[in-house]
Order: C-alpha cells, then sequence, then structure tokens
C-alpha cells in the first residue's frame, strides 16, 4: 500500500505537511520505519498539487495494484489516524468533486499531483525522459521543430506566439561561433496566476525534458530557468530535479550517448513584473535592472550575452514531451483550428471549486467556469470573469458561451495571457478592479517609456477618484483617450496592455463607471466612500454594533432596533462585521 | 566585517552578470541591504554603487532598511483582492500599528505587501516569514489574522522570558 499526500504550496499552507508528519508518526509507532519513508509494506509519499486546491489536504491511497483506492479531501492532521484506521469514509471525495478532474484532458499535468516529484525514477516510470531519447537518436533538430510545428504549439506565457517560429529563428540564427541559450520563463509575474508555479512544483522533470529538447532543437548546450524568489519550494524541487537528472545522465554530457550536451541553472528573479518580458528578462539575467529594449533585434538573434537565445514558458516546455513522444498531430488533435491542445487555467475568485484546471482549448468559458469550477460562491450571481491578468480584460457574464481560444477571447478585449481566470460576482465593483489593475501596472511599469510611466498614473488618479466619489463628467473619455495614448506610446508589452483592464470594464460595465460619477453610487456596494449603512428591522437590539463603533454613531435601546446617525458614520464596517444578524445593510 | 558573504563574493565577484544573486545572498545574510553593504559590494565587484542602488531599487525583493523577526508577506493578488486582502491588510495596520514597508516599534513584524504569492485558492493569503522558516495563512478573515499575530508575539515574550 501507497499513501500519498499532496504537498503543492497550497496544500502545504492548507496543512498537509501536518498531515505527513502525524502519518508518519502513527506508522513509526507501528514499528518498521525505514529511511525512505516505507513502513511495514506501507509507503508514505508526497506529490505535487493534483488541482482541487479547494479541497486541500488531499491524500491519496494506492492498493497493491498500484491503482487509486482511496482519495481523502480536507485531510487534516487530526484525521490521519482515522485514514489509517479506514474510518475516515466522510473524508472520502465526492463524486461531484471528482468530477472537477474526469471532467478535464491533462497533457501539461498528466503528473501533477501522482508522482513524487522529488524522485526522478517515477517520472521515468511514468514515460519520462522518453520523449527526449526519441529526439536525440531518431530524429534531427529539423524535425523535432517540425514536429512542434504540426501540433500547433503557441507559447502558454501570453502573445500566444508559435513555438516552432521561435525555435526555427533560434536555430537559425548565427551565434558567430560562440553559445546559443535556451530560457524558461518561471517569473509568473500575474496576480492570480499559479499554473507555472504547480507544474514546477507538481512535476519539475516536465519542464526539464522540453527544456533539453528545445536545446537540442536549436543547438543550444545551456538552459537557464528563470523563476521567481517567491516560489521557494519550487525552486527546491528544481534543484533537486536538475542534480537527479544529472546523475541519472539525462542531463549534462553526452546525453544517451549521443555526444549532445545540456546542462541547465536556476536564476531567481528578484521581483519586476516587466521581466517577463522577453528582453527585460534578459537584462535581469545579466544582473541589470529589468528593462525593456527595443526589437529588433530579437532574443532569437541576439539575447542573452548578445547571444541567440530562447525563451519559452513553463508550460510550454512541459508540453514537448507530449509532442513528441505522441507526435504533433496527437497534440493537435484537441483545441480548435488555431488553437491547439489543451491550456491549464488558474480557476480562482469567487468561484466555488477553485484550482487548476487544464482543458482542451475552445471549451466554453461557461463549462470550464460552472461545468467544472462549480459556478460561483455561496450561490451569487456570475458576473465577470478576469482574463489575462493586468494585460487582459473582463469578461461579461452574458459572454459566458465564448469559447476559450487565443481568438475568440481577444475578440472580447480580454486575452487568454498565461491562464488566470478570476470569477467576480455581484458584490465585485468593476470601477474597483480597473483601479486595483491600474495600481498593479503603475508600480511595475520600469520607467523607460513616458506614456506607461506618466499616464498610468494619470488614468490611476482619475480611477482612484471615481472610486472616491468624486468622478466628474468627461472622465470616461478621457480615460479612453489616454488608453489609446499608452497603447501606442509604450514600447513594450507592458505599456501597450496596461490600459486593457480599463477599457473592457467600460466597454461591458459602462453603468457601473456612470453610477460612481453621477449618482455617487457604487453599484456593487463595494467602494468605501460611496456606500451607506443601515439598520434594518433583523435588529434585535444585541448593542454589539453601537458598542464597536469607533465614532459613537449608533445608539439605541438595548433589546430594540439601533439606528446610525450618517452625519458620525465614517463608513468602517465594524457594525456589519459585527452583527451576528445580518441586520445591517451596505448600500 | 561582512565575513557572512565572503564565500559569496568569492564564488561571484568575478563573474559578470552575477550582481542580484550577490545582492540576494547578502539580504539572506542580514536581512536588507545596508548602505555599508552596498559600498562594500561595490569595493569587492568593481561595479558602481550608484549601479548597485539603481538595481537594488528596481525589484521589489531587496530592502534597504532592516527589518523585523518576522516578515509579513500580506498577499495582494487579484484572487485575494477580490476575496477582501483590503479588510485583512486594514486589521493588521490597524492591529500593529504599521502600514506597507513599516515595522514594529519592538522589531517583531514588518508588512510587506506583495504582488501574488500563487495560492489563489485560499484566499486571501498571507505568507509569514520568521526565524524557523516561512508558513502560509489561508482563508483569512480579520479575526484570524488578529489572532494569529497575538499568537507570535506571546511566544516570543514566553521565549524571551
Amino acid at each position: 500500500m501507497r499513501i500519498v499526500v499532496g504537498e503543492g504550496s497550497c496544500g502545504v499552507a492548507s496543512g498537509a505537511k501536518k498531515t505527513e508528519a502525524a502519518l508518519a508518526a502513527l506508522l513509526a509507532e507501528r514499528g518498521g520505519a525505514a529511511g525512505d519513508g516505507s513502513y511495514s509494506g506501507i509507503t508514505l509519499e508526497k506529490a505535487g498539487c493534483v488541482g482541487n486546491c479547494y479541497l486541500e489536504p488531499v491524500v491519496d491511497v494506492y492498493g497493491d495494484d498500484g491503482g487509486l483506492a482511496a482519495r481523502y479531501v480536507r485531510a487534516t492532521e487530526e484525521r490521519a489516524a482515522d485514514i489509517l484506521a479506514g474510518t475516515a469514509d466522510d473524508l472520502l471525495i465526492s463524486d461531484e468533486d471528482a468530477a472537477f478532474l474526469s471532467q478535464q484532458r491533462r497533457i501539461v499535468l498528466r503528473n501533477a499531483g501522482l508522482i513524487n516529484p522529488e524522485k526522478i525514477e517515477e517520472y521515468i516510470a511514468a514515460g519520462g525522459y522518453e520523449a527526449l531519447r526519441k529526439a536525440l537518436t531518431q530524429m534531427t533538430p529539423e524535425e523535432v521543430i517540425e514536429e512542434v510545428k504540426v501540433a500547433g504549439l503557441r507559447g502558454r506565457g501570453g502573445a500566444g506566439f508559435p513555438t516552432w517560429f521561435k525555435w526555427d529563428a533560434a536555430r537559425n540564427a548565427d551565434a558567430g561561433g560562440g553559445a546559443k541559450y535556451m530560457v524558461c520563463n518561471a517569473d509568473e509575474g500575474d496576480p492570480g496566476a499559479f499554473m507555472d508555479r504547480s507544474v514546477l512544483e507538481g512535476d519539475p522533470h516536465a519542464v526539464l525534458e522540453g527544456m533539453a529538447i528545445g536545446g537540442y532543437a536549436i543547438g543550444a548546450h545551456e538552459g537557464v530557468i528563470y523563476v521567481r524568489a517567491e516560489y521557494p519550494l519550487a525552486i527546491t524541487r528544481l534543484e533537486i530535479a536538475i542534480a537527479q537528472a544529472e546523475e541519472k545522465g539525462v542531463l549534462g554530457k553526452d546525453i544517451f550517448g549521443t555526444g549532445y550536451d545540456f546542462s541547465i541553472r536556476i536564476k531567481a528573479g528578484a521581483g519586476a513584473f516587466v521581466c517577463g518580458e522577453e528582453t527585460a528578462l534578459i537584462a535581469s539575467l545579466e544582473g541589470e535592472r529589468g528593462m525593456p529594449r527595443l526589437k529588433p533585434p530579437f532574443p532569437a538573434q541576439k539575447g542573452f550575452w548578445k547571444q541567440p537565445t530562447n525563451i519559452n514558458n513553463v508550460e510550454t516546455f512541459a508540453n514537448v514531451p507530449f509532442v513528441i513522444r505522441e507526435g504533433g498531430a496527437a497534440f493537435a488533435a484537441y483545441g480548435t483550428e488555431k488553437s491547439k491542445g489543451t491550456k491549464v487555467f488558474a480557476l480562482a475568485g469567487k468561484i466555488a471549486k477553485g484550482g487548476l484546471v487544464e482543458v482542451p482549448m475552445g471549451l466554453p468559458l461557461r463549462d470550464v467556469i460552472f461545468g467544472i469550477g462549480g459556478g460561483i460562491k455561496a450561490g451569487r450571481a456570475f458576473k465577470a470573469v478576469q482574463m489575462g491578468g493586468p494585460s487582459g480584460g473582463c469578461i461579461p457574464a452574458a459572454l459566458a458561451d465564448t469559447p476559450v481560444d487565443y481568438e475568440s477571447i481577444t475578440q472580447t478585449g480580454a486575452i487568454v495571457g498565461s491562464g488566470g481566470m478570476i470569477v467576480m460576482d455581484e458584490d465585485t465593483c468593476m470601477v474597483d478592479m480597473a483601479r486595483y489593475f491600474l495600481d498593479f501596472t503603475r508600480k511595475e511599469s520600469c520607467g523607460k517609456c513616458n506614456y506607461c510611466r506618466v499616464g498610468t498614473k494619470r488614468m490611476l488618479e482619475i480611477l482612484e477618484r471615481i472610486t472616491l466619489g468624486e468622478g466628474r463628467d468627461g472622465d470616461i473619455e478621457l480615460l479612453e483617450e489616454l488608453a489609446g495614448k499608452i497603447k501606442d506610446g509604450s514600447l513594450c508589452g507592458l505599456g501597450q496592455t496596461a490600459p486593457n483592464p480599463v477599457l473592457t470594464t467600460i466597454r461591458y460595465f459602462r453603468n457601473e463607471y456612470e453610477d460612481h460619477i453621477y449618482n455617487k453610487h457604487c453599484t456593487a456596494h463595494y467602494c468605501k466612500a460611496l456606500v451607506t449603512y443601515a439598520i434594518t428591522d433583523a435588529c434585535v437590539g444585541c448593542t454589539k454594533c453601537a458598542r464597536n463603533c469607533p465614532t459613537g454613531a449608533i445608539s439605541g435601546e438595548v433589546k430594540k432596533p439601533h439606528g446610525i446617525d450618517q452625519a458620525k458614520c465614517v463608513k468602517c464596517g465594524k457594525c456589519e462585521e459585527n452583527c451576528a444578524f445580518g441586520a445591517v445593510l451596505r448600500d | 566585517m561582512f565575513s557572512e558573504i565572503e564565500p559569496v563574493m568569492e564564488k561571484y565577484a568575478g563573474v559578470p552578470g552575477s550582481l542580484i544573486t550577490i545582492l540576494q545572498k547578502t539580504q539572506d545574510a542580514y536581512g536588507y541591504l545596508s548602505e555599508d553593504a552596498i559600498a562594500y559590494i561595490a569595493k569587492r565587484t568593481g561595479v558602481p554603487a550608484s549601479k548597485i542602488y539603481g538595481v537594488a531599487t528596481f525589484y521589489t525583493q531587496f530592502r534597504l532598511k532592516p527589518v523585523g523577526r518576522y516578515i509579513l508577506m500580506l498577499c495582494k493578488g487579484t484572487a485575494c483582492h477580490v476575496n477582501g486582502a483590503a479588510g485583512i491588510e486594514e486589521a493588521v495596520t490597524e492591529h500593529l500599528g504599521i502600514a506597507d514597508g513599516e515595522t514594529t516599534a519592538d522589531g517583531l513584524f514588518t508588512l510587506d505587501v506583495v504582488a501574488c504569492l500563487g495560492c489563489c485558492s485560499l484566499a486571501p493569503v498571507m505568507m509569514v516569514k520568521g526565524p524557523d522558516g516561512e508558513e502560509t495563512y489561508g482563508s483569512l478573515t480579520k479575526a484570524k489574522v488578529r489572532s494569529l499575530l497575538d499568537e507570535i508575539a506571546a511566544r516570543e515574550t514566553e521565549a524571551a522570558s
């Protein structure tokens, strides 16, 4: 029997390590503890995240035949004994929750949550490094690129650029006798996106194998993974994976005896969203401020240390072993005419079942949000979904039937981006969302281009005014004008896309902007300066609100409905927070 | 002085493109990048101090002021934002009397509002970086975060006495 505890960052934050420790202690009590985690016939393992983050911690029990015998969810340390005793049936995953996974098609996440990411043997047992062997021993670099072309694989980092095209350009670039570089962009900067983190934590070898295949294709012998410093667990697992791969000879010198050398090292980023842009990332790799530069020359011609460099995203690389092993056609069988394969989405926000979801491209948004994600939390109404982070936009509920592919999503004004999907309900203020993203891009603008540096600040100021109830007639038009100028006047993707969250919210939720500006009212009852509090008949006169009110604005007799003096109210919300009877109304 | 980073200097001082790595290791050793540390790195690497300052201020990871024993990395990613991170920040600020980037007078806590920790399904989230490593707390409420801060403070007082 084998017990596997899901230990991605989400799982750990939910107590998975404590569950593992409790299981280990109980198993040790039974005797026969061995150094490798085996206890008289029972092996205790850890794995990455299987993706249903809302059910963490997850504990899987595999029978001696290797098949999954039971999956326990919300398996906290207190229930470890029950799990071992077989008396934790109440924690068994429900059919409904199991459907969260069964409705997906997993290529990138094929191993995540199933294998131990810290043991290369498990990756190899699952067919790992077979694609690299095939590429090195049976295919020419040109054939590898051709296979990726047949697959129709496009960059998963956001822009959706054909991968084969970049590889081909890097292959044909003249290195002038010097080196070529294969870089993995693991600087997952979009707030609200965690696909890459999960892949790195759950299946790091898939990324290494993809990089090695890509390296062979373009003629590089050195790979660099630029990974966010905020992902300590991902960095640790990558370090372990690289060491094990070198030991097994699947990385390093003379791989599979073919004479091909390829090594990979890790470079921890230091926190700058703009470093997701290729030229900025290269500047950062060289130890400089991560500021983008003009293209051309493209990195394929002059990149890292002015040598031909190819940069792909984590998820793109994780797709490559599948493409080579199963063939490009097998990959292209999924998806739409122009968007092939599957895409991983990080489903979060006001969603009932948040987590990682991998589906074929072209599935309608509705199927992802309602079919897999279980709809909105607490029975609220679905209002919009934000895709593409600070470069993307908000897609309204009315467009929920839009298929998820590069072209269709771009038509709505949003972008597929790296795969963040933040679901919003009726309590989310769309003006505030626009303000939120502008606040982000304003901070993250590197400052090189005037329009981006100053323009995002001016847009933010206008949005702040609107949310404070100081909006003026003409503000919407001013925002639109500034948006156009910033798009035109910025060098890199950060500035060119920064206005998108504002433009899409104006396009689909203009009424909310107008409500703020003309009626001094926040449609979603969110913006603090614009809400008013009132006490309803549901008040039983417990006096808790009055006792917690910092300004003495609430008065009333014990056991009789209270009232709020609006002149004294500072809208701190303490009354609403403290009311146990739902008697405080926010409008 | 700066003997803790001597091995780092020996390994990286002469390697082009290593400035960020050196700064990261220095911050790991001392908690922040002091003016003296920047001057020392400049001397050892030959990179002008002005340029080091430019790099250090460009990236959010680097701090130029000493930090508290516990760094409260409060996530304000999109998922946390829509799930009420602003309220959590308010609770921390009110409870400890510090704003983003500030440290409490007793040197125990530093508040550091971060863009995204990538634990979006558990929003709102905060990572606490302490002497014993980092721990992530999810599904926070104002009450939960207040009692968490009290717990840490109590643990520290107990350890001190």
